[in-house]
């Protein structure tokens, strides 16, 4: 098996506070170099905090794992310096047919809205996202330390710190560091080291995930059948990936064995069947997953943060694990920042279990309806969803009805309490607690996008008239003033558009590209109140 | 709108035997089958959420459960 990537093999070297035997106290500790812990790792690094990241493996993701990435992780990615490469490399796609039996019964469009840099979805086999930002950690030197081979075996928080123990091919060593962030996956060891409670359900299902390289002729989408020909009373999947390869994901039922399902004896055929005895392929990949959704009630405990599958976990219909987990580094990182700076308190750190236990129970739920759907855990309810499959070819009423997976859109922070609520009315999505959506300007005669100019720092963003100054800083924090029209040009009309940007109109950013307030009028004390809002300082 | 949980149909009879006569020989997954898809259509025609969520709050609490 596997034809088509080659695994690379990271160097175990022994650290330096290992073989001298010296405790040493880091900014920063992240566990785990999955999606998650990389992203931290770059976030991080990109703010100028140094880190540490613990692995207990030494090469990327093996095996069947994520596929598709949506438009919000690729912005993080492409402000982190390595989307482009991700989409360069991925498949793009917009179109989801859903089956039933023979017949097309619902098909959607993704209609990504022209002008945005980044594509609603792309494709892509994890191993090499994961690749891609291990190169890029690299751009960052000492900033990032990467320790392959290095497993975390016992961990306990201090008042101001966390003590460590770490097992690597040259026996245990402690460290310490001010703050951890656990990245370390669904079953998480250091969720167990700190005694917390996972809860959710685990679904009564099997599914057989299969890798395939083919030359097929499918088109760039994704396919969905409830009960099709080849497999019977089931769903199956297909999604297309790089490199020739295919992802297929059978529906096995809950009785089947999933050590028997592995079989290749087993395996073939059932591809055949779906793919006709003439379609030449090899496999590259197979599993067998039984899927749940289960979350953290808390994302914070003392000084250890947890993030990614960590902290939610949830069934892949409609791709949202590293998609909602690198949504939990962009909130994260600037305010760990401010805070270790000292300028901003603790409570600012509170927020961020605030703001992504919001999101992750927002996206658990999206992602149990699917799991609903596609299997029904009762009679009546496998009546009712056959019905929707029913009725959905010929009326029209059904189709938004059918459920096989809807798509990672970012959860808005409606209601949190970094927020300071509108005064006047606005039209468009742009709310207070919305990611920004991105725009085509003009830079220095330039064509760039809007996203490109904001991040990491809080941004003041105005329309029309300038005001009489460039720059803010609000008790030691500093705030860029962007004016539309002078720092750069809204080149198409869109930023005016989906901002609803009038004379004066004025919006203040969060490091994390979302908005924090929105007025009317340029208003520098009113921006000073929403910008200590935000920050916890009120 | 309230759910309207006064008599609205013209011919109570008429109406009876017509959801009765559905269900004529059909064996009891074909009826579930057939209530099912009823269930959708006539919910989608009346839309407001408030008003099926008054109705499923009704029949549930005479499902005796
Ligand atoms: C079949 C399938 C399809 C999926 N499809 C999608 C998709 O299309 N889109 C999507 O967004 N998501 C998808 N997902 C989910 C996605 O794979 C996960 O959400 C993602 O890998 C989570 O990243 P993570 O970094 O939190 O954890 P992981 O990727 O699990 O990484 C955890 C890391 O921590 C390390 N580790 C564990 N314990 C320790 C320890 N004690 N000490 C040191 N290191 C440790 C592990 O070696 C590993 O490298 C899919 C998952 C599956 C199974």
């Amino acid at each position: 098996m596997l034809q088509t990537y080659e695994y690379p093999e990271f160097p175990y070297t022994q650290s330096d506070e290992q073989k001298n035997g010296v405790v040493k106290r880091h900014p920063a500790i992240i566990i785990g170099a999955g999606p998650i812990g990389l992203t931290t790792a770059l976030d991080f690094a990109q703010q100028g905090i140094p880190v540490v990241v613990l692995d207990d493996n030494n090469t990327v993701s093996v095996g069947s794992r994520a596929v598709c990435y949506a438009k919000r992780p690729l912005e993080i990615w492409d402000r982190l310096g390595c989307g482009q490469r991700m989409i360069d490399k991925g498949v793009i796609w917009k179109i989801g047919k859903v089956f039933r039996q023979d017949d097309l019964v619902y098909q959607f469009d993704l209609l990504p809205e022209e002008d945005h840099k980044i594509p609603a979805f792309i494709n892509l086999q994890q191993y090499y996202l994961e690749e891609y930002m291990i190169e890029r950690c690299k751009d960052f030197g000492d900033r990032v330390d990467l320790r392959w081979k290095s497993k975390v075996i016992s961990l306990r928080n201090e008042a101001d710190h966390v003590v460590l123990q770490v097992e690597t091919p040259d026996g245990v060593y402690q460290v310490e560091a001010d703050y951890v962030v656990s990245c370390d996956g669904a079953n998480s060891d250091t969720r167990k080291m700190l005694g917390l409670d996972f809860e959710g359900q685990f679904f009564q299902d099997r599914f057989l995930i299969a890798d395939v390289v083919m030359k097929a002729d499918f088109p760039a989408e994704r396919w969905f059948w409830f009960d099709p020909p080849f497999h019977p009373n089931q769903s199956v999947l297909l999604h297309m990936q790089s490199d020739n390869v295919w992802r297929i994901d059978f529906q096995l039922g809950w009785d089947s064995d999933p050590e028997e399902e592995k079989k290749p004896e087993k395996v073939i055929p059932r591809l055949k069947a779906m793919l006709g005895e003439d379609t030449e392929f090899e496999l590259e990949w197979v599993s067998v997953y039984q899927f749940a959704c289960r979350q953290l009630n808390d994302f914070r405990c003392g000084r250890v943060f947890f993030a990614g599958d960590a902290a939610h976990q949830v069934s892949p219909f409609g791709a949202r694990g590293a998609n909602t987990g690198v949504q939990d580094i962009d909130n994260l990182a600037w305010k760990l920042k401010l805070v270790r700076d000292g300028k901003a308190p603790e409570a600012l750190l509170d927020s961020y279990s605030e703001e992504r236990v919001f999101a992750a129970a927002d996206n658990l739920k999206h992602s149990t309806q699917s799991t609903d759907f596609i299997t029904p855990k009762s009679k009546c309810s496998t009546f009712f969803r056959d019905a929707v499959l029913a009725l959905a070819k010929e009326h029209e009423f059904a189709r938004p009805l059918v459920n096989s997976g809807r798509l990672s859109m970012p959860t808005p922070y409606e209601k949190s309490s970094l927020n300071t609520p509108d005064e006047e009315a606005f039209a468009g999505k742009m709310q207070p607690g919305t990611n920004c959506a991105d725009a085509p300007i003009r830079k220095d005669n330039q064509e760039g996008w809007f996203l490109n100019q904001i991040g990491e720092r809080f941004s003041v963003v105005t329309f029309g008239d300038a005001p009489a100054i460039d720059t803010l800083d609000i008790d030691g924090i500093p705030c860029d003033i962007l004016v539309v029209g002078k720092d750069f040009e809204d080149s198409k009309g869109r930023l005016t558009e989906r901002y609803d940007g009038k004379n004066g109109t004025t919006y203040l950013i969060r490091p994390d590209q979302h908005v924090a307030a929105r007025w009317r009028s340029f208003d520098k004390d009113k921006i000073a109140t929403a910008l200590n809002r935000a920050t916890c300082r009120l | 709108m309230a759910l309207n949980t006064k008599p609205n149909i013209a011919d109570p009879d008429r109406f009876y035997q017509s959801l009765i006569d559905c269900h004529r020989d059909l064996s009891e997954d074909q009826s579930q089958r057939v209530n099912s898809k009823l269930i959708l259509l006539l919910s989608n025609h009346i839309g407001d959420e408030a008003v099926l969520k008054e109705a499923m709050a009704i029949a549930c609490a005479e499902s005796g459960a």
